[in-house]
Protein backbone atom coordinates (compact mmCIF):
# COMPACT_ATOMS: atom_id res chain seq x y z
CA UNK A 1 0.00 0.00 0.00
CA UNK A 2 1.49 3.33 -0.96
CA UNK A 3 1.36 6.57 1.03
CA UNK A 4 -1.67 7.92 -0.81
CA UNK A 5 -3.82 4.85 -0.17
CA UNK A 6 -2.75 4.78 3.45
CA UNK A 7 -3.82 8.40 3.81
CA UNK A 8 -7.29 7.56 2.49
CA UNK A 9 -7.68 4.66 4.91
CA UNK A 10 -6.55 6.96 7.72
CA UNK A 11 -9.02 9.70 6.76
CA UNK A 12 -11.84 7.15 6.60
CA UNK A 13 -10.98 5.91 10.07
CA UNK A 14 -10.63 9.40 11.50
CA UNK A 15 -14.01 10.39 10.03
CA UNK A 16 -15.59 7.39 11.73
CA UNK A 17 -13.98 8.16 15.08
CA UNK A 18 -14.94 11.84 14.70
CA UNK A 19 -18.59 10.89 14.11
CA UNK A 20 -18.60 8.68 17.21
CA UNK A 21 -16.92 11.35 19.35
CA UNK A 22 -19.38 14.05 18.24
CA UNK A 23 -22.32 11.72 18.93
CA UNK A 24 -20.86 11.00 22.37
CA UNK A 25 -20.26 14.71 23.10
CA UNK A 26 -24.01 15.39 22.82
CA UNK A 27 -24.75 12.67 25.37
CA UNK A 28 -22.26 13.91 27.97
CA UNK A 29 -23.47 15.97 30.97
CA UNK A 30 -23.98 19.58 29.91
CA UNK A 31 -20.81 21.68 30.15
CA UNK A 32 -20.76 23.79 33.33
CA UNK A 33 -23.81 22.09 34.87
CA UNK A 34 -24.37 22.07 38.60
CA UNK A 35 -24.53 18.28 38.85
CA UNK A 36 -21.18 16.97 40.19
CA UNK A 37 -21.99 14.22 42.70
CA UNK A 38 -18.40 12.94 42.95
CA UNK A 39 -16.95 16.43 43.13
CA UNK A 40 -19.31 17.47 45.93
CA UNK A 41 -18.48 14.37 47.95
CA UNK A 42 -14.75 14.79 47.36
CA UNK A 43 -14.86 18.42 48.55
CA UNK A 44 -16.89 17.37 51.60
CA UNK A 45 -14.36 14.64 52.45
CA UNK A 46 -11.39 16.99 51.90
CA UNK A 47 -12.83 19.51 54.35
CA UNK A 48 -13.62 16.73 56.82
CA UNK A 49 -9.91 15.75 56.69
CA UNK A 50 -8.80 19.38 57.12
CA UNK A 51 -7.05 19.47 53.73
CA UNK A 52 -7.52 22.91 52.16
CA UNK A 53 -6.40 21.80 48.69
CA UNK A 54 -9.18 19.43 47.66
CA UNK A 55 -7.14 18.14 44.71
CA UNK A 56 -4.32 17.07 47.03
CA UNK A 57 -6.93 15.41 49.25
CA UNK A 58 -8.21 13.40 46.28
CA UNK A 59 -4.70 12.45 45.15
CA UNK A 60 -3.05 11.67 48.47
CA UNK A 61 -5.96 10.67 50.69
CA UNK A 62 -9.02 9.42 48.86
CA UNK A 63 -7.11 8.01 45.88
CA UNK A 64 -3.75 7.53 47.62
CA UNK A 65 -3.49 3.96 46.34
CA UNK A 66 -3.89 5.13 42.74
CA UNK A 67 -1.14 7.67 43.30
CA UNK A 68 1.08 4.82 44.47
CA UNK A 69 0.48 3.23 41.07
CA UNK A 70 1.20 6.52 39.32
CA UNK A 71 4.41 6.94 41.29
CA UNK A 72 5.44 3.41 40.36
CA UNK A 73 4.84 4.18 36.69
CA UNK A 74 7.25 7.09 37.03
CA UNK A 75 9.74 4.87 38.86
CA UNK A 76 9.48 2.18 36.17
CA UNK A 77 9.81 4.68 33.35
CA UNK A 78 12.97 6.15 34.88
CA UNK A 79 14.38 2.65 35.29
CA UNK A 80 13.54 1.89 31.65
CA UNK A 81 15.19 5.09 30.44
CA UNK A 82 18.33 4.40 32.48
CA UNK A 83 18.56 0.94 30.91
CA UNK A 84 17.87 2.21 27.38
CA UNK A 85 20.30 5.11 27.53
CA UNK A 86 23.27 3.33 29.09
CA UNK A 87 26.65 3.55 27.46
CA UNK A 88 26.86 0.79 24.87
CA UNK A 89 29.94 -1.33 24.22
CA UNK A 90 30.82 0.50 21.01
CA UNK A 91 30.63 3.91 22.61
CA UNK A 92 33.07 5.86 24.71
CA UNK A 93 32.85 8.78 27.05
CA UNK A 94 34.43 12.13 26.26
CA UNK A 95 35.07 14.89 28.76
CA UNK A 96 32.85 17.84 27.87
CA UNK A 97 34.81 20.94 26.99
CA UNK A 98 34.25 24.03 29.13
CA UNK A 99 32.14 26.56 27.30
CA UNK A 100 32.08 30.35 27.43
CA UNK A 101 28.84 31.71 28.84
CA UNK A 102 27.69 35.28 28.25
CA UNK A 103 27.88 37.26 31.49
CA UNK A 104 24.17 38.25 31.64
CA UNK A 105 23.11 34.63 31.14
CA UNK A 106 25.47 33.53 33.90
CA UNK A 107 24.22 36.18 36.32
CA UNK A 108 20.59 35.44 35.51
CA UNK A 109 20.94 31.69 36.03
CA UNK A 110 23.01 31.97 39.21
CA UNK A 111 20.53 34.41 40.79
CA UNK A 112 17.59 32.28 39.75
CA UNK A 113 19.06 28.97 40.95
CA UNK A 114 18.44 29.43 44.71
CA UNK A 115 15.12 31.17 44.05
CA UNK A 116 13.90 28.26 41.92
CA UNK A 117 15.12 25.69 44.43
CA UNK A 118 13.29 27.40 47.32
CA UNK A 119 10.17 27.81 45.18
CA UNK A 120 10.21 24.09 44.42
CA UNK A 121 10.54 23.15 48.08
CA UNK A 122 7.81 25.68 48.98
CA UNK A 123 5.44 24.14 46.45
CA UNK A 124 6.11 20.65 47.86
CA UNK A 125 5.65 21.79 51.47
CA UNK A 126 2.39 23.66 50.78
CA UNK A 127 0.83 20.96 48.63
CA UNK A 128 -1.97 20.37 51.15
CA UNK A 129 -2.87 24.10 51.26
CA UNK A 130 -2.38 25.72 47.86
CA UNK A 131 -2.20 24.44 44.29
CA UNK A 132 0.94 22.36 43.85
CA UNK A 133 2.37 19.36 45.64
CA UNK A 134 5.07 16.77 45.29
CA UNK A 135 4.82 16.26 41.54
CA UNK A 136 4.87 19.94 40.62
CA UNK A 137 7.38 21.05 43.25
CA UNK A 138 9.69 18.14 42.50
CA UNK A 139 9.95 19.14 38.86
CA UNK A 140 10.64 22.78 39.81
CA UNK A 141 13.37 21.78 42.29
CA UNK A 142 15.02 19.48 39.74
CA UNK A 143 14.95 22.28 37.15
CA UNK A 144 16.81 24.54 39.59
CA UNK A 145 19.91 22.30 39.53
CA UNK A 146 20.01 22.42 35.76
CA UNK A 147 20.29 26.20 35.79
CA UNK A 148 23.90 25.51 36.72
CA UNK A 149 24.36 23.86 33.31
CA UNK A 150 23.11 27.08 31.70
CA UNK A 151 25.14 29.35 33.98
CA UNK A 152 28.48 27.52 33.95
CA UNK A 153 28.88 24.27 32.00
CA UNK A 154 28.20 20.56 32.11
CA UNK A 155 31.12 19.72 34.38
CA UNK A 156 29.83 22.15 37.03
CA UNK A 157 26.46 20.42 36.89
CA UNK A 158 28.12 17.02 37.27
CA UNK A 159 29.96 18.16 40.38
CA UNK A 160 26.77 19.05 42.27
CA UNK A 161 24.90 16.07 40.88
CA UNK A 162 26.24 12.77 42.23
CA UNK A 163 24.01 10.56 40.10
CA UNK A 164 24.26 7.51 42.36
CA UNK A 165 22.89 9.54 45.26
CA UNK A 166 19.95 10.75 43.17
CA UNK A 167 19.19 7.20 42.03
CA UNK A 168 19.09 6.16 45.69
CA UNK A 169 16.91 9.22 46.43
CA UNK A 170 14.46 8.11 43.77
CA UNK A 171 14.12 4.70 45.41
CA UNK A 172 13.94 6.21 48.92
CA UNK A 173 11.08 8.48 47.82
CA UNK A 174 9.16 5.50 46.47
CA UNK A 175 9.90 3.51 49.66
CA UNK A 176 8.84 6.42 51.90
CA UNK A 177 5.45 6.43 50.20
CA UNK A 178 5.05 2.68 50.74
CA UNK A 179 6.08 2.93 54.40
CA UNK A 180 3.83 5.93 55.11
CA UNK A 181 1.01 3.82 53.72
CA UNK A 182 1.85 1.12 56.21
CA UNK A 183 1.20 3.63 59.03
CA UNK A 184 -2.49 3.03 58.32
CA UNK A 185 -1.99 -0.69 58.96
CA UNK A 186 -0.29 0.03 62.31
CA UNK A 187 -3.25 2.23 63.29
CA UNK A 188 -5.49 -0.77 62.67
CA UNK A 189 -7.15 0.43 59.45
CA UNK A 190 -6.56 -0.17 55.76
CA UNK A 191 -3.34 0.47 53.83
CA UNK A 192 -2.75 4.16 52.99
CA UNK A 193 -5.63 5.31 55.21
CA UNK A 194 -5.11 8.82 56.53
CA UNK A 195 -4.56 7.79 60.16
CA UNK A 196 -2.45 10.68 61.49
CA UNK A 197 -3.84 13.64 63.52
CA UNK A 198 -5.53 15.99 61.07
CA UNK A 199 -4.44 19.39 62.47
CA UNK A 200 -6.27 22.65 61.78
CA UNK A 201 -7.58 23.47 58.32
CA UNK A 202 -5.32 25.93 56.50
CA UNK A 203 -2.22 25.44 58.65
CA UNK A 204 1.04 23.89 57.44
CA UNK A 205 0.60 20.83 59.69
CA UNK A 206 -2.82 19.78 58.43
CA UNK A 207 -4.20 16.96 56.37
CA UNK A 208 -2.66 14.04 58.28
CA UNK A 209 -0.54 11.94 55.93
CA UNK A 210 -1.07 14.26 52.93
CA UNK A 211 2.04 16.44 53.56
CA UNK A 212 4.17 13.35 54.26
CA UNK A 213 3.08 11.65 51.05
CA UNK A 214 3.65 14.93 49.20
CA UNK A 215 7.19 15.10 50.56
CA UNK A 216 7.87 11.49 49.53
CA UNK A 217 6.54 12.18 46.02
CA UNK A 218 8.48 15.45 45.84
CA UNK A 219 11.71 13.65 46.64
CA UNK A 220 11.04 10.90 44.14
CA UNK A 221 10.02 13.25 41.34
CA UNK A 222 12.96 15.62 41.88
CA UNK A 223 15.45 12.73 41.86
CA UNK A 224 13.70 11.05 38.92
CA UNK A 225 13.82 14.20 36.79
CA UNK A 226 17.50 14.74 37.63
CA UNK A 227 18.34 11.13 36.69
CA UNK A 228 16.25 11.29 33.50
CA UNK A 229 17.79 14.56 32.32
CA UNK A 230 21.26 13.32 33.23
CA UNK A 231 20.80 10.29 30.95
CA UNK A 232 19.57 12.43 28.07
CA UNK A 233 22.28 15.06 28.59
CA UNK A 234 24.98 12.36 28.77
CA UNK A 235 23.84 11.14 25.37
CA UNK A 236 24.09 14.63 23.95
CA UNK A 237 27.27 15.81 25.65
CA UNK A 238 29.43 12.92 26.81
CA UNK A 239 28.77 9.68 24.96
CA UNK A 240 30.11 9.29 21.44
CA UNK A 241 30.09 6.44 19.00
CA UNK A 242 33.39 4.79 18.18
CA UNK A 243 34.03 5.25 14.46
CA UNK A 244 31.14 4.92 12.06
CA UNK A 245 29.37 1.63 12.53
CA UNK A 246 27.03 0.42 9.81
CA UNK B 1 -23.76 24.80 21.01
CA UNK B 2 -21.69 26.28 23.83
CA UNK B 3 -22.78 23.30 25.92
CA UNK B 4 -20.78 20.84 23.83
CA UNK B 5 -18.07 23.07 22.37
CA UNK B 6 -15.35 22.09 24.94
CA UNK B 7 -16.01 18.40 24.26
CA UNK B 8 -15.78 19.00 20.52
CA UNK B 9 -12.51 20.89 21.01
CA UNK B 10 -11.15 17.88 22.90
CA UNK B 11 -12.26 15.55 20.08
CA UNK B 12 -10.65 17.84 17.50
CA UNK B 13 -7.31 17.95 19.38
CA UNK B 14 -7.36 14.15 19.64
CA UNK B 15 -8.07 13.67 15.93
CA UNK B 16 -5.40 16.19 14.90
CA UNK B 17 -2.90 14.34 17.08
CA UNK B 18 -3.88 11.00 15.53
CA UNK B 19 -3.53 12.43 12.03
CA UNK B 20 -0.06 13.75 12.83
CA UNK B 21 0.93 10.45 14.44
CA UNK B 22 -0.13 8.41 11.41
CA UNK B 23 1.39 10.67 8.76
CA UNK B 24 4.56 11.47 10.69
CA UNK B 25 7.90 11.09 8.88
CA UNK B 26 10.03 11.70 11.93
CA UNK B 27 9.89 9.75 15.19
CA UNK B 28 10.50 12.81 17.38
CA UNK B 29 7.59 14.52 15.63
CA UNK B 30 5.50 11.38 16.26
CA UNK B 31 6.25 11.53 20.00
CA UNK B 32 5.11 15.17 19.94
CA UNK B 33 1.88 14.13 18.19
CA UNK B 34 1.24 11.55 20.90
CA UNK B 35 1.56 14.35 23.46
CA UNK B 36 -1.04 16.32 21.45
CA UNK B 37 -3.42 13.31 21.60
CA UNK B 38 -2.91 13.22 25.33
CA UNK B 39 -3.58 16.95 25.65
CA UNK B 40 -7.10 16.20 24.37
CA UNK B 41 -7.75 14.20 27.53
CA UNK B 42 -6.78 17.18 29.71
CA UNK B 43 -9.31 19.38 27.89
CA UNK B 44 -11.97 16.65 28.15
CA UNK B 45 -11.37 16.02 31.86
CA UNK B 46 -11.36 19.68 32.83
CA UNK B 47 -14.50 20.41 30.80
CA UNK B 48 -16.33 17.50 32.42
CA UNK B 49 -15.50 18.96 35.83
CA UNK B 50 -16.36 22.58 35.09
CA UNK B 51 -19.23 24.27 36.90
CA UNK B 52 -20.55 27.71 35.85
CA UNK B 53 -18.96 30.54 37.88
CA UNK B 54 -17.04 27.90 39.84
CA UNK B 55 -13.60 28.57 41.25
CA UNK B 56 -10.64 26.31 42.11
CA UNK B 57 -11.40 23.78 44.88
CA UNK B 58 -8.67 25.20 47.11
CA UNK B 59 -9.82 26.53 50.47
CA UNK B 60 -6.63 28.31 51.51
CA UNK B 61 -8.22 31.69 50.80
CA UNK B 62 -11.84 30.68 50.32
CA UNK B 63 -14.43 30.05 53.00
CA UNK B 64 -16.11 26.71 52.30
CA UNK B 65 -19.68 26.78 50.93
CA UNK B 66 -19.52 30.45 49.93
CA UNK B 67 -18.87 29.85 46.22
CA UNK B 68 -19.39 26.93 43.88
CA UNK B 69 -16.14 25.07 43.16
CA UNK B 70 -15.24 22.94 40.16
CA UNK B 71 -14.89 19.15 40.45
CA UNK B 72 -11.56 18.23 42.17
CA UNK B 73 -11.77 14.58 41.09
CA UNK B 74 -11.16 15.28 37.41
CA UNK B 75 -8.46 17.81 38.26
CA UNK B 76 -6.62 15.12 40.21
CA UNK B 77 -7.07 12.80 37.22
CA UNK B 78 -5.63 15.47 34.94
CA UNK B 79 -2.57 15.65 37.21
CA UNK B 80 -2.15 11.87 36.95
CA UNK B 81 -2.54 12.24 33.21
CA UNK B 82 0.21 14.87 32.98
CA UNK B 83 2.62 12.73 35.03
CA UNK B 84 2.00 9.60 33.00
CA UNK B 85 2.27 11.63 29.79
CA UNK B 86 5.64 13.02 30.81
CA UNK B 87 7.03 9.59 31.70
CA UNK B 88 5.75 8.05 28.47
CA UNK B 89 7.35 10.87 26.47
CA UNK B 90 10.67 10.37 28.26
CA UNK B 91 10.65 6.62 27.63
CA UNK B 92 9.67 7.03 23.97
CA UNK B 93 12.38 9.64 23.37
CA UNK B 94 14.92 7.23 24.90
CA UNK B 95 13.71 4.58 22.43
CA UNK B 96 14.00 7.09 19.58
CA UNK B 97 17.63 7.75 20.53
CA UNK B 98 18.32 4.00 20.37
CA UNK B 99 16.54 3.68 17.00
CA UNK B 100 18.56 6.58 15.62
CA UNK B 101 21.80 4.95 16.82
CA UNK B 102 21.08 1.47 15.46
CA UNK B 103 19.35 2.34 12.19
CA UNK B 104 20.73 5.83 11.46
CA UNK B 105 17.30 7.10 10.51
CA UNK B 106 14.28 8.68 12.19
CA UNK B 107 11.80 8.04 9.38
CA UNK B 108 9.34 5.32 10.50
CA UNK B 109 8.81 4.29 6.86
CA UNK B 110 12.46 3.24 6.60
CA UNK B 111 12.22 1.04 9.68
CA UNK B 112 10.27 -1.72 7.96
CA UNK B 113 12.92 -4.45 7.95
CA UNK B 114 14.02 -6.48 10.93
CA UNK B 115 17.63 -6.28 11.97
CA UNK B 116 19.40 -8.59 14.37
Amino acid sequence: MNRRQRLWVLLLGLAGVAALLVAAAFRLPTFGSDFHPYGDRAVHEALARHTANAIAAVNFDQRAFDTLGEESILFGAVLGTVVLLRQARDEHQVTPAPARVAAPVRRYALVLLPVTLVTGLYIVAHGQLTPGGGFQGGVVAATALHLLYIAVDYRALERIRPLGLFEVGDAVGEAAYLITGAAGLLAGTAYLTNALPLGTLDSLASGGTVPLLNAAIGMEVACAVVVLLARFLDQAVEIEEEGDRS
Amino acid sequence: MMDVLPYLVAAWIFLVGCYGLATSRNLIHAVGCLAVCQAATYVLLLSVGYRHSGTAPVFADLTPHTRPVVDPVVQALALTDVVVGATVTALLLALVIQVAKRHHTLDPDELSELRG
